[in-house]
């Protein structure tokens, strides 16, 4: 009888824990479907559109003819199929890096002051915004990175190294939070970046506007913070080790749907 | 013989289509790996570029997870044999301080990032990863559960012979954990200094002491 007794107390305390997680998750859901209600995101997108139109730098040109991947001028669907070898630079690209070019050959910008610029600050704003509208222009498209150029398969290779990188001070590597289904840190859901995590969720979510600190955060500035939390140095803006990250997480997402720009806690 | 002739084709596409995928092989993709890495990152603040340096465990983890096989048996027996010798004990033999303390070290997560100073107390992260009081709902679920963590292993008193075994186990998984698993996630809260010993006693209690939340 104290055994039967004993074997409800647990399963009754099992089953109310279950329910605590649950009302745990639900909360989270509820709080997150709030967010979508109007998203700050789009009035970076509409700067960035005009960014886009607008003559400037010493060339004083607009980027309507930027090659995005697609052909000069194409942005339309451009998002979804980068990082992307070019072959005018002999390099693999992500969004930012490929604005950022665009900004030097068709604007005159000065490269090497644009890389060195503090995050959000002079023209990385202007590159945040644009990657924000170029992103937009690819909303509920699925994910298609491709690996038909030998440097797009080789950056794959090493972006997967880099995932599994384990080092600094915590041994972390982006694996230790994101190779696994259904975890959290706290509360928040981390998603497993090794496969195609679900529409609008992972690498088809970013660039991302952020409610708690109410920034707007393009790929590049979300690894940045990733590598932060990892207690690594700083990885520099457009190096090819972020550019590898993202044609990893880029190409195992195939398929999953953008919802870039989206809406975060 | 027309049947055959389909699964030949089909043959021939994969294996296209396997040499195509495989287009670097992996010694080459390690050593672009580290001249990208060697190119891409900056010190800043207190995270040196040192940090990319991998120790001997971390390299063979790491290289085991790109693989997708787990570590050899007698490869991970070796590294958690390396570890559990960096293990330092406590100094005065008392391996238990005070819970109230321990808690507010699991709470914090701060430390060690390139925005922290080097003097900056360092907390446990402890909070991130593992459920460990009752009462802080908002747990990672990274690591195991560790509510009840005492009380469901018997230590009724710390201090005795009958919990000797898991008090020390404990303390050695706080400070190495992966001298009892060679890749596990944790990381080495000792051995990498990102707790003093002081610190590492209140997590104990936390843990331990049939007077911590934990253990109600």
């Amino acid at each position: 009888m104290k055994r039967k007794l004993a074997l409800v107390a647990v399963l009754a305390s099992s089953v109310m824990g279950l329910a605590h997680a649950n009302d745990v998750e639900a909360g989270i859901a509820q709080y997150r479907e709030m967010l979508q209600d109007g998203n700050p995101a789009e009035l970076f997108e509409m700067s960035g559109e005009e960014l886009w139109t607008t003559p400037r730098g010493p060339k004083n040109a607009t980027m309507e003819k930027c090659d995005l991947g697609k052909g000069p001028g194409v942005v339309a669907a451009a998002f979804v199929e980068l990082p992307r070898y070019f072959a005018d630079t002999g390099r693999v690209q992500d969004l930012e890096s490929r604005i950022v070019t665009c900004m030097v050959s068709l604007q005159g910008f000065d490269e090497a002051k644009i890389l060195k610029t503090g995050y959000a600050k002079g023209e990385q704003a202007n590159v945040r915004d644009m990657a924000t509208y170029v992103a937009g222009a690819s909303r509920e498209l699925k994910i298609n990175v491709p690996q038909d150029h030998q440097k797009e398969r080789e950056m794959y290779e090493v972006g997967k190294r880099l995932f599994f990188m384990r080092s600094g001070p915590h041994d972390f590597a982006c694996a230790t939070c994101h190779a696994e289904d259904n975890k959290r840190i706290r509360l928040q859901g981390l998603p497993n970046l090794t496969g195609n995590p679900g529409d609008g969720i992972g690498f088809a979510a970013w660039p991302a506007y952020r409610v708690g600190n109410g920034q707007m955060w393009p790929m590049q500035k979300r690894l940045n913070d990733c590598y932060r939390q990892q207690r690594f140095p700083e990885p520099k803006f457009a190096s090819d080790a972020t550019i590898a990250l993202g044609v990893y997480m880029g190409v195992n997402a195939k398929d999953a749907k953008s919802i870039a720009p989206a809406i975060k806690r | 013989m027309k049947k055959i002739i389909p699964f030949a084709l089909v043959g021939a596409t994969l294996v296209l289509a396997g040499c195509m995928s495989t287009s670097i092989s992996s010694a080459d993709a390690d050593k672009l790996t580290a001249e990208i890495t060697a190119n891409s990152f900056q010190s800043k603040g207190i995270a040196k570029v040192e940090r990319l340096q991998q120790d001997e465990a971390n390299r063979l983890c790491s290289a085991a997870n790109v693989a997708g096989k787990p570590l050899a048996a007698d490869v991970a027996a070796a590294i958690e044999a390396a570890q559990l010798k960096t293990i330092q004990w406590p100094t005065d033999g008392k391996f238990l301080g005070d819970h109230a303390k321990g808690e507010k070290i699991a709470q914090s997560g701060k430390g060690l990032t390139w925005k922290d100073k080097a003097d900056r107390v360092n907390g446990g992260n402890c909070y991130n990863c593992h459920q460990i009081s009752k009462e802080e709902v908002s747990y990672g679920t990274l690591g195991p559960s560790l509510y009840n963590y005492g009380k469901l292993r018997g230590v009724t008193d710390p201090n005795s012979p009958a919990a000797k075994a898991v008090v020390e186990y404990t303390w050695g998984k706080l400070w190495n954990a992966r001298a009892y698993n060679a890749c596990s996630n944790m990381p080495r809260v000792g051995h990498n200094g990102i707790l003093t010993e002081a610190q590492i006693k209140d997590v104990m209690a936390l843990l331990l002491d049939p007077q911590s939340p934990v253990n109600q």
